[in-house]
């Protein structure tokens, strides 16, 4: 069974936070637009709705809003000496889907790149040298710099409803802020959330240590926000359900809380849930796409969906796997370094170290996603590659996220891991304890990236994509160097113990302990179309009306989360397509 | 003897021709109000307009209906009665009708037969419509919308209410006089008050009725104008006077209420939700201005009734996080406090103000406890599109639990409402979800 569709203008693949971006941008044209959603449909009520969310088992360890792995995964290995096998259970990280994507089981930390992760590979060159670069570390520049892109973060963050605290505004230094941010052209629009106890303790050794702490920005309002699309927020109440779970109280922003109703009224705008796209549909030359080809789980029969314009705005792996399925980019050759679709893979090197404190209360249950007081006093843009021995940076930071039962609560090295002396621990330990997280840089490398796996398909008989991905020397000194800074820091906090949890060298990576789920790279935006997969304008370098969206397009990850990158990048892209292509299609450069 | 039965039997015959002249008489109809010439048509899109103003869709759209094809049940104290197809389909909506006799059944409540509409049409207060307006409507009903055919069912009504010919009595007693006069010079207040007396008739729910169950008043002269009313047994609120549930509200409050249904104080809910839908969130912003204009000037200008200044008892207690605080406080913060915080304050336009709300504090608590146990969700609206919605607690709460719930908020921080009984949650736990062991 099969079917063709009625041409729409424009079908955009996955209606998660860029989705959304673009099917509100490209909406306003007057378009006609289809999204298509993989997953279900979902909305604050009935899905996100008190108390049924607030379930850890649930949501939280059996992964309600993720992806699942029989229906959707991936094949790994560590190097191309190794075989892949299949993840058959999410593990390190959890790619959402569903209506709103992983925009509504993330924690809201909404960050700007450092000025000079964009040109990083320049950077560096420039500073200390191309020799300061190993042989095998395949970085780029974006082609996009921080001036260029700052109208485009405002423009999402005043969307999103960012609470936080300016430290650069027009290249004035704002006290309480973030004085090594690059600058910004107005400050957040929300003030900052109110700390925790954990943050105020790390903010104050910071600052006796003369580092310079500032408030994370959060996508949790911190007040109520009325947004360019009249969408709206309230006021987060620090319930400590963020991450893993959909926010019952409209205060996390999200594709629901600040788009999809706004959306929806646009009568040139729809959208179909449980439509998964197999393939993008390409001309017989090559040179154009003509549409998509999806799977509706409802009608049980592939559907032939033409379109002008082909929005990919899944998760990165999904829009890296549709582009190698569907002849996207030349496939990247980790042996000859060619090829540009699946390139650079990279992922996020973070460790943290935990503080037991008998004395001190830290009331864990309230909590939020975003809440907390970061340094920047060792970022990408403060160290001395040559002087550390390594190229990178993190932002170091405390505050409390959650006191959930099951997976929230630390204890001291040497507690039994069950029984009596367990149930001893938790009763002793719960809600004394917080702790110092590094979040820092993961480079690039000539042999970390995605490919179509050679034996194993998916349901719908379609190779799996493989990741070939392991932990390198330079980011495990990075990560080093920052557990001797946050150790130093927690020290002089003088708990009554602490442990620490980061990368040693010769650490390999492990799919199965979650990390985070910053996966970026492999549809790589850049200058030159032998070396990335998309232009600046995240438009396809051999198909102009194919346009890649998400952090597929970092060419290396930066030390931030990457939602306000991925959001901006959004923005900055629908401004090309609605100004540039839509009057002249073909290609932006 | 005889002289005395001659009498009798004249006043009966007497009686029996006045009946029968009553209910045979054609009624007379009110003529226009205005001169207007005869080929005069309205602009493009004036037509859509007053019927926006005058809210035709709300009653004569069936939850899942063609708009306007009426048959929407519409509860009255005394029956169900069906709202009336009122597109120009000859056969079972208004097709053919003449302008006269459409003007007679916005004016005089009549049909092209003589037949009397029950006041759920509210022709009290479309009497006061300009003869432009209902030039308008009758183009618009007559040449634009497109004839549906649907039979509607009889009005559901006990004997003698189901006796229509009745209504003309009724009718003597209590229309008023045909027309609009606007009680201030000022053109602003005075389209503001035209809207809501006239084609918006605000009064058909927010006025009390009186013993013969019309609108107690009409005008705003009339100081028992918008004082409070009820509409399928959730209470209206009062627009004005001491217990004005829009008290202190500026004007720009009143807009964002009318054009999006939400504001810093408030949410609508019930019956006024499709208000919104279908009424005020069309109108321009000069007519929003004007109406919101003319209800502050009932609200002695929009000053704020003092709070009583202690608001911090109720406070303080669910800040206290005693374990043996009452139920009722320990439902609000497993429940409610999420959202509308310990100070019953919420968050502007997105959680409304339980201290001070009128579906709280109302005389009636069925809509409270309708919301408790059903939620809400507010309609989606060109300047907030988010169709925010409460989510309902009747399958967490026991009739006793929202009983103690309901009554805790009735009487938190400056409420002073009556309590609610577990009885009362029961006879409106109705179809909701199943209870709670």
């Amino acid at each position: 069974m099969a079917r063709t569709d009625p041409k729409k203008d424009v079908v955009i693949v996955g209606l998660g936070w860029t989705g959304a971006i673009m099917g509100i941008e490209l909406a306003q044209e007057g378009l006609d637009i289809l999204a298509l959603e993989r997953g279900p449909d979902r909305a604050t009520v009935p899905d996100f709705k008190y108390p049924n969310v607030i379930d850890e088992l649930e949501y939280g360890i059996r992964f309600g809003f993720m992806q699942k792995p029989k229906n959707s995964t991936i094949t790994v290995r560590r190097t191309d000496d190794e075989v892949a096998q299949p993840m058959r259970r999410l593990g390190s990280f959890l790619p959402g889907d569903g209506v709103g994507g992983a925009g509504i089981h993330w924690n809201g930390q909404t960050w700007r790149p450092m000025e000079n992760e964009y040109r990083l590979r320049s950077y560096v060159e420039e500073e200390f040298g191309a020799d300061a670069i190993p042989e095998d570390m395949t970085i780029q520049d974006w082609g996009v710099t921080a001036e260029e892109l700052e109208p485009y973060f405002d423009r999402f963050e005043y969307m999103a409803g960012i609470s936080g605290q300016a430290g650069n505004i027009n290249g004035e230094i704002i006290e309480g802020g973030n004085p090594f941010e690059a600058p910004r052209s107005r400050d957040y629009p929300l003030p900052p959330l109110q700390q925790t106890v954990d943050a105020k303790m790390f903010a104050e050794a910071a600052r006796a240590m003369g580092y310079h702490p500032f408030p994370r920005p959060a996508a949790n309002a911190s007040e109520a926000w009325t947004n360019e699309y009249g969408m709206q927020l309230g006021p987060c109440n620090f319930c400590g359900f963020c991450e893993r779970y959909g926010c019952l109280n409209y205060s996390k922003s999200s594709p629901q809380t600040c788009i999809l109703d706004a959306l929806k009224r646009y009568p040139n705008f729809s959208y179909r849930v449980n439509s998964e796209v197999l393939r993008v549909d390409m001309a017989a030359d090559g040179q154009t796409a003509t549409g998509v080809t999806y799977w509706d789980e409802e009608a049980q029969e592939e559907v032939t969906q033409p379109a002008d314009l082909v929005i990919l705005a899944a998760y990165q792996l999904h829009n890296v796997h549709l582009m190698l399925l569907s002849g996207i980019g030349e496939p990247y050759d980790p042996q000859t370094g060619e090829g540009v679709t699946g390139k650079n893979y990279s992922y996020q090197m973070t460790g943290g170290t935990t503080l037991f404190f008998k004395d001190v209360e830290f009331n864990p249950f309230a909590g939020a996603g975003s809440v907390g007081m970061s340094i920047d006093d060792f970022a990408i843009n403060q160290i001395d590659f040559g002087a550390e021995g390594f190229i990178g940076g993190s932002y170091i930071t405390a505050g409390n996220t959650n006191g959930q039962p099951i997976r929230g609560i630390a204890l001291p090295e040497g507690t039994p891991e069950w029984g009596a002396g367990w149930k001893q621990g938790i009763g002793e330990w719960y809600g004394h304890s917080m702790s110092i997280g590094s979040h820092g840089s993961c480079l690039a490398y000539r042999d970390c990236h995605l490919d179509l796996d050679p034996t194993y398909t998916d349901r719908h008989g379609r190779p799996l994509m493989r990741m070939t991905f392991d932990w390198k020397p330079n980011d495990i000194r990075m990560t080093q160097f920052m557990k001797g800074k946050i150790e130093e820091i927690a020290q002089s906090m003088t708990p009554d113990s602490w442990q620490s949890s980061f990368k040693d060298e010769g650490a390999r990576y492990d799919i199965r302990p979650y990390q985070t789920t910053h996966n970026v790279g492999g549809s790589i935006m850049g200058t030159d179309p032998n070396a990335s997969a998309v232009n600046r304008y995240l438009q396809a370098w051999g198909q102009h009306n194919v346009f890649v969206l998400g952090a597929g397009a970092f060419p290396q990850n930066i030390q931030y989360n990457p939602t306000g990158a991925v959001g901006a990048l959004a923005y900055w892209a629908a401004r090309a397509i609605r100004e540039d292509y839509l009057p002249n299609p073909g290609p932006l450069v | 003897m005889k002289t005395f039965l001659k009498i009798m039997l004249g006043l009966i015959v007497l009686a029996a021709v006045a009946l029968v002249a009553f209910i045979a008489i054609p009624v007379q109809r009110t003529p226009a109000q205005s001169e207007m010439p005869a080929d005069w048509r309205p602009e493009k899109g004036q037509g859509e307009y007053a019927m926006r103003l005058a809210d035709c869709a709300a009653c004569h759209t069936a939850p899942d209906g063609e708009m306007f094809a009426g048959g929407r049940a519409i509860e009255s104290p005394l029956g169900t009665i069906y709202s009336s197809n009122i597109t120009p389909d000859d056969e079972t909506g208004i097709g053919g009708w003449s302008l006269d006799a459409f003007r007679a059944a916005l004016y005089d409540g009549v049909r092209p037969d003589g037949t009397h509409l029950y006041p759920a049409m509210p022709y009290e207060n479309y009497r006061k419509l300009t003869e432009e307006d209902v030039r308008a409507l009758y183009h618009y009903f007559t040449d634009e919308v497109e004839p549906i055919r649907n039979d509607t069912r009889e009005a559901d009504l006990p004997f003698p209410f189901d006796q229509r010919w009745t209504l003309r009595g009724w009718k003597w007693l209590a229309l008023d006089e045909p027309g609009f006069r606007a009680d201030a010079d000022d053109p602003v207040l005075a389209r503001g008050e035209y809207i809501l007396e006239g084609p918006g008739h605000c009064g058909a729910c927010h006025t009390p009725r009186n013993a013969i169950m019309a609108e107690a008043a009409v005008d705003a002269s009339d100081e028992a104008f918008l004082t409070g009313g009820e509409i399928a047994g959730w209470t209206a609120p009062a627009l004005r006077g001491p217990g004005s549930a829009i008290a202190g509200w500026s004007r720009e409050d009143l807009v964002a209420i009318f054009s999006t249904g939400r504001n810093a104080h408030a949410a609508v809910n019930g019956e006024m939700q499709l208000v919104i839908r279908d009424s005020t969130q069309f109108m321009s912003e000069d007519d929003l201005a004007a109406m919101s204009a003319f209800l502050v000037g009932l609200n002695d200008g929009g000053t704020a009734p003092d709070r009583p200044g202690d608001r911090t008892g109720t406070e303080a207690l669910i800040a206290s996080a005693d374990p043996d605080m009452p139920l009722g406080a320990r439902l609000y913060i497993d429940n409610c406090n999420a959202c509308h915080f310990a100070d019953g304050r919420g968050a502007d336009e997105v959680f409304p103000e339980l201290d001070g709300n009128a579906l709280v504090t109302a005389e009636s608590p069925t809509g409270l406890i309708s919301m408790i146990l059903n939620g809400s969700e507010l309609p989606s609206t060109p300047k907030r599109p988010y169709s925010l919605r409460m989510p309902g607690f009747a399958d967490r709460l026991t009739d006793e639990e929202a009983a103690e719930l309901a009554s805790f908020v009735r009487q938190g921080w400056s409420n002073d409402a009556a309590r609610v009984s577990a009885d009362d949650i029961a006879d409106l736990r109705g179809d909701a979800d199943a209870k709670v062991e």
